[in-house]
């Protein structure tokens, strides 16, 4: 699903050229449920904007599902990340003067599904997040778990073959942290390639695999074998 | 398309406030923008209504007092006109085509028991398309070639004398005393006298011999045909009095030996002066209206900047650039279309209400005796404008929108989302 080989990144301001990842090398099957661990710093949010194509990288290659993404118009981005990609993020990121059914709809707005369409498909996917009779609430009439929920069926409603969540659980509480990972779980199940940047270990031992970045450089992986995490791939041999 | 239109309509509805604020600015240019118009076309119309009750290429001649000597005359000579000064202008200036002398006496018409003193004019036929009379079905005819011939004592009388002397009765046929004489009544005339009262108006041969025994007059009018330009009325007027200078020996030099009103050289000037007016009324609406286009753009702007949050999601989640321009280009569209439509309205309102109430007031004025002469008519503008204005609002929207949807297109999603 995605393959990245030797992808560099740089970010530069007047004063400063920062090397933010230094050579990143990472393949990712459909169906894999990975998390994205690392210090603040350490590059994990950048990775994952390029994965999303909401950023663009400096060299390397970068193919998803085969194709390459490399210097992509405006146009064709906003084209693959809405048919392949969902969104979540920590900050939800919801549209608050649409109401609940407005937003998970949003995104077949732009595939140009008509109104009529789009609400009877986004109701469906809100009564999957058990938020049927919060449709017609506005954002900040939502807990935090719910805004959430309104963000992942908004991510799922162009059944993209990613879930790209960003720190998903970084705005919850420890309750709702362990329902939106088991949504995400579910989702993982259901064989949507699921990738998620945490710094939470509780959130990351959900997951079944975990890459641990360290100064923009891939550390060390771990594989979840029987429900525990097993050191699989030591980093390449780190340069100082 | 509707779909597009409904997704901002929502955007718009939920920010009531802020559309509302920029959409006034436009509203507010387009209301001056049309207030002024009317006023312009007001003014216009007004002064073009006084021009076109007479020909405007009509030009007046009054013999004056010299006041240069000339071979061997002595100055201070009272100078008249006779009939062979109208022949004159007739065969010698070619531009020259309807032609009437006028003598002008001061008389009692009597019919009955009603009586007024009022000017009676003696005229020639032409005097008719001279002063653009207005003589209506079944109101009679004007003096004509034979009433000259044979001096007939017949008369046409303004509509006001008619009424004041016939009351309800028709005065067609009927005679009227015009100092001891009696006269047929042949026509009635209906428009208005805009300087001075009312006038009555007799076969100038008939004047000739009953109210003017020297032959003497004073007024010669007759119109011209070809002379455009200030400059060509100029030289006209200059080798007119070259002419009646030879005529009357006086010398050319002499301004106060011949007096010439020549309409078209006013015209060609007042022309002038209104080309000036628009302009300065066009130039000042459109400013005002540049003014609105950049208080819209402004705002959008801020707006943009406002909701670069919501524009970074909306790119996250799938809108493509031209997607994002399409729908800040459209916003500004519909916020400049309908606001300025909303101006138009007020603007059109507003003229339309001025000039129902100034029709009122002229129509409460015609009964009495008063000059009728305004400076302001229909000071409305035409529908064509409505047209006009829809087209400008749509660019004026395009423009307006153009920048700040450039910047909304330069959103980064990534940054966008991360500010809180």
């Amino acid at each position: 699903m995605i393959q990245i080989r030797q992808l560099h990144k740089s970010y530069h301001t007047e004063a400063l050229s920062l090397h933010v990842l230094k050579g990143i090398d990472l393949e990712i099957e459909a169906g894999e449920y990975v998390s994205i661990m690392g210090a603040s710093g350490s590059g994990k949010s950048t990775l994952l904007n390029i994965l999303g194509i909401l950023d663009a990288y400096d060299s390397g290659e970068y193919f998803l599902n085969g194709t390459l993404i490399k210097n992509l118009s405006e146009t064709q981005a906003a084209l693959y990340r809405n048919e392949m990609i969902g969104f979540v993020f920590q900050s939800f990121n919801l549209i608050n003067f649409k109401n609940a059914l407005e937003n998970v709809a949003l995104p077949l707005y732009y595939k140009k599904v008509s109104r009529k369409k789009r609400n009877i498909i986004a109701l469906e996917h809100l009564d999957r997040m058990g938020l049927k009779d919060w449709a017609h609430h506005m954002p900040n009439e939502l807990s935090g778990g719910q805004k959430q929920r309104v963000a992942i069926a908004r991510a799922l409603i162009s059944n993209p073959k990613i879930i790209l969540a960003d720190e998903p659980t970084g705005a919850l509480d420890s309750t709702t942290t362990v329902e939106v990972m088991e949504v995400l779980t579910d989702l993982n199940r259901e064989g949507i390639t699921t990738i998620i940047v945490t710094h939470e270990s509780s959130v990351a031992d959900a997951t079944h695999r975990i890459i641990h970045l360290k100064d923009g450089m891939i550390e060390y992986e771990t594989r979840k074998d029987n429900g525990v995490h097993i050191t699989t791939q030591p980093a390449k041999p780190q340069m100082v | 398309m509707t779909d597009q239109l409904q997704e901002i309509l929502a955007t718009l509805k939920k920010n009531r406030m802020r559309t509302t604020l920029t959409g006034l600015s436009v509203s507010w240019g387009i209301f001056i923008l049309i207030v002024l118009l009317g006023a312009g076309n007001g003014l216009k119309n007004g002064v073009m209504q006084n021009f076109s009750s007479r020909a405007v290429n009509r030009i007046s001649l009054w013999p004056g007092t010299t006041s240069m000597p000339h071979k061997g005359l002595k100055s201070e000579r009272n100078l008249h006109f006779t009939e062979n000064e109208l022949d004159l202008i007739r065969n010698e200036l070619e531009e020259s085509r309807l032609i009437t002398a006028r003598i002008n006496t001061s008389q009692t018409i009597s019919y009955g028991n009603e009586y007024g003193s009022y000017q009676v004019r003696g005229v020639m036929p032409n005097y008719f398309d001279i002063e653009n009379l207005i003589i209506g079905p079944g109101e009679g005819r004007f003096i004509n070639q034979l009433d000259m011939k044979e001096t007939n004592k017949v008369i046409v009388l303004d509509k006001k004398v008619a009424d004041l002397l016939f009351k309800d009765d028709s005065p067609l046929g009927k005679q009227v005393k015009v100092g001891q004489l009696m006269f047929k009544v042949i026509g009635v005339n209906s428009k208005k006298e805009q300087w001075g009262g009312s006038n009555a108006y007799i076969p100038f041969s008939t004047a000739q011999a009953i109210f003017n025994p020297n032959r003497k007059f004073y007024q010669i009018t007759f119109t011209v045909d070809g002379l455009v330009t200030k400059e060509e009325n100029d030289r006209f007027n200059e080798s007119l009095r070259t002419l009646m200078g030879q005529r009357l020996n006086f010398n050319p030099e002499d301004q106060q030996a011949l007096w010439i009103y020549n309409a078209q050289s006013d015209y060609v000037e007042t022309m002038k002066i209104f080309g000036v007016i628009t302009f300065i009324v066009a130039l000042i609406g459109i400013l005002t209206l540049i003014a609105g286009i950049v208080s819209v753009s402004n705002i959008m702007l801020v707006s943009v900047k406002e909701r670069t949050r919501e524009i970074g999601i909306r790119k996250a989640i799938g809108a493509t650039p031209a997607s994002i321009l399409k729908t800040i280009i459209l916003e500004s569209i519909i916020i400049t279309t309908i606001f300025g439509y909303i101006g138009l309205m007020m603007g059109i309102g507003l003229t339309e209400t001025v000039n129902f109430f100034m029709e009122q007031a002229a129509n409460g004025q015609a009964v009495s005796d008063e000059p009728q002469m305004s400076i302001f008519t229909n000071p409305t503008v035409e529908v064509g404008y409505a047209l006009f204005a829809t087209i400008v609002l749509i660019i004026s929207g395009v423009i307006a929108g153009y920048l700040p949807a450039r910047k909304a297109v330069k959103v980064k999603p990534i940054e966008a989302m991360r500010q809180e």
